[in-house]
């Protein structure tokens, strides 16, 4: 290999103006708080806010294409989820403003700016195509997260759960960066695409390569895992949504979550999907994932009926939706992948929505027990109607949005199934899943119950402040009308699979 | 590259010395001990790299992890008082099963590495010269995007360290 090889890639800024402006907008909320005389409590929050905004607006504008060769392509699943990771950063955002008014008193600019700076790393990973920079990408999403999770710095959990997340994350990264070197030392190369077309050119057999190909996709499979939460990688995840601000534990519930699936889908559904060798069956790791994916909807749907802290049951409920989620993901489709991105984005308003309004209600009440709710629906009735709402949306229950991202999940793996006689496995994830959502109604329920069927009024009444309840009313807003009239989504997330190489 | 069977032998002292170290590092109960002995992993691994013909990596290897991490490390340790003489147990009641998924682990990757073929392919691999020119230029232009990103990263981090680390004036 001569040096004389080393050429720039085909390159457009204008591709990634997005992620440099929310780059930039985060430096300035750095900036402003450090500088600014009088400390407003609202302002470096209502700033990032704009900043959202501002950057979701060039999304919009900006045209597909190719910003830095494979490492930054800009293409319809990446502006997919660029929306979902601009979307949940906002909402959690907006729905921090009671704690950044009580608790966080010194660093609130450096609370919001870590927010964007990580929103910054999960748009730069949903458009690469390289493992190089969809390592550097799922850093650039996790380091800042685990400095927001452990925010509250005189609070044991807090502190816990920081360190938690901190521990499991470097372990689960070392174990993907060991998973994507053995991929490399496969193909030579980290460029995705081109790693299927190496591998293939080495004429190898199963026999000769694939079990390091097994090796790396356990590994890189355990990786991403944890960052998804996915059993028996999920462990955390209770501690650590139950320790970290509220708002912090939606963002990582949705926005985190979302990174880790779009980085799932490009590794193993761009990458690894064509190249296994004439022995292995191209879905092989797909079975693997799909038995991850009923242990996370037994294990998140039972577990959640015994837990009396609300972020802990949201935490493994939030495990139970991640299965749901991975049988869109292993049927391998062009439906399966579009209801992925529906799904994720059904779910996006539902828990973004429950969660903020736990997060109204802990800085009401500075309490997180489903017992505190009791009898909410006789001093705050707007709030216990619409936490119904959210909780419903997340069982799935029709006409909510939640309901279709389900109906679409399994519609597409029993479409599969039926078309291809080898996936017939898929069956039975689609039972076990129809099975555990109704477990899922008993939880869900359960506070629902708590909150209207009480005898005695709850001493709590909660204010309504903007704009944390504002986010309340976009979740509401988003999981009815995308229940009621999912099209225009349903058209959208399609595309979402152009990216991927099936055609719709 | 010089006699095989030397370079075998090398190999093989290298390997002990890490893993005996990395041993020592888990289970020795002076904190302090620990890190001179990562340091004396550290840079046996380092000697791997040697053989391997990566000087740049091996040069690394003992600025970054020898030179900068382990030291820093026994500066915590001496900077934390009491911490160097106390007795500190590493492991809790979860040791048996840490060492079981370790074992296993360690015992599967190592069977299903042995059974492919992929190590009998002789290659017609030739170290570079200059091996740190090409890398440059390798990070300068064809990987100048994720090293751009790399330095937002840092950025986050050392804004986050600060954040955890302040004292907070009440």
């Amino acid at each position: 290999m001569s040096s004389m090889d080393i050429t720039f890639p085909a390159f457009d800024l204008r591709f990634m103006a997005p992620e440099i402006f929310l780059f930039l907008w985060a430096l300035f909320v750095f900036a402003y708080d450090v500088t600014s005389k009088r400390k407003s409590s609202t302002a470096a929050g209502y700033l990032a806010m704009l900043g959202l905004m501002i950057a979701g607006a060039i999304l919009a504008y900006t045209n597909y294409g190719q910003g830095y060769g494979s490492m930054f392509l800009f293409e319809p699943a990446a502006k997919f989820f660029k929306i979902i990771f601009l979307g949940s950063a906002f909402m959690a955002i907006g729905s921090s403003f009671g704690i950044t008014k009580e608790r966080i008193i010194n660093h609130r600019g450096e609370f919001f700016g870590l927010i964007l700076l990580s929103t910054v790393g999960m748009m730069f990973l949903s458009s690469s195509n390289e493992l190089l920079s969809l390592y550097i990408g799922l850093e650039l999403t996790t380091i800042p997260l685990f400095v927001l999770a452990s925010f509250f710095k005189d609070n044991k959990l807090s502190v816990e759960a920081g360190i938690k997340y901190f521990i499991v994350g470097a372990f689960s990264s070392a174990l993907l960066v060991y998973g994507m070197s053995f991929l490399y030392g496969l193909s030579g190369t980290t460029d995705l695409v081109q790693m299927k077309i190496n591998i293939a050119m080495t004429h190898l057999t199963f026999k000769e390569i694939g079990v390091i190909l097994v090796l790396a996709n356990v590994l890189i499979i355990a990786g991403l895992g944890f960052k998804l939460s996915l059993p028996p990688f999920h462990q955390w995840a209770p501690d650590v949504y139950e320790g970290s601000p509220t708002p912090i534990a939606a963002f990582l519930s949705v926005g985190s979550k979302a990174a880790g699936l779009i980085a799932f889908a490009k590794i193993f559904v761009n990458g690894l999907y064509a190249f296994n060798g004439p022995e292995m069956a191209p879905n092989d790791w797909g079975i693997l994932v799909g038995i991850l994916a009923c242990a996370a909807m037994i294990l998140g749907n039972t577990v959640a009926i015994r837990q009396t802290n609300i972020k802990r049951m949201l935490a493994y409920s939030s495990i139970a939706q991640v299965g749901y989620i991975m049988i869109g993901m292993v049927t391998m489709n062009d439906l399966g992948i579009a209801s992925v991105g529906f799904y994720i984005f059904a779910y996006m308003f539902a828990n973004m929505g429950a969660f903020a309004i736990v997060a109204i209600f802990e800085e009401r009440t500075g309490s997180c027990e489903i017992q505190s709710y009791a009898g909410l629906s006789h001093t705050s009735p707007v709030l216990a109607t619409t936490f119904a709402v959210f909780l419903l949306s997340l069982a799935g229950i029709p006409p909510l949005a939640g309901f279709f991202a389900k109906f679409f999940v399994f519609a597409s793996a029993i479409k599969m199934a039926q078309a291809d006689a080898t996936a017939g496995w898929l069956y039975w994830i689609v039972g076990v899943g129809l099975l555990t959502a109704v477990f899922s109604l008993y939880y869900y329920a359960n506070i629902i119950k708590v909150m209207f069927f009480s005898k005695e009024a709850s001493p709590y009444r909660v204010h309504y402040t903007f704009p944390s309840f504002g986010i309340v009313l976009i979740g509401i807003a988003g999981v009815i009308i995308f229940g009621l009239y999912p099209e225009p989504i349903l058209k959208f997330a399609s595309d979402i699979s152009l990216s991927f190489g099936f055609l719709p | 590259m010089t006699e095989s069977a030397d370079i075998g032998i090398v190999f093989w002292v290298l390997s002990f010395v890490i893993l005996v170290s990395a041993f020592m590092v888990v289970s020795l109960k002076n904190i302090f001990h620990c890190a001179l002995f990562l340091i004396m992993c550290l840079f046996s691994v380092a000697g791997i790299f040697v053989l391997l013909d990566a000087e740049f990596l091996a040069a690394a290897q003992v600025l970054i992890y020898v030179g900068a991490v382990a030291i820093l490390m026994i500066f915590a340790i001496m900077l934390t008082s009491n911490l160097a003489s106390r007795k500190i147990r590493q492991v809790n009641e979860n040791v048996s099963v840490g060492v079981f998924v370790s074992v296993l682990f360690a015992l599967a990757s190592i069977i299903l590495i042995a059974q492919t073929h992929i190590w009998h392919y002789k290659t017609d691999f030739t170290p570079v010269e200059n091996s740190i020119v090409i890398l440059g230029k390798y990070l300068m232009i064809q990987y100048v995007l994720p090293f751009e990103v790399v330095s937002i990263l840092l950025l986050a981090s050392l804004i986050g360290a600060i954040v955890l680390a302040r004292k907070e004036r009440s």
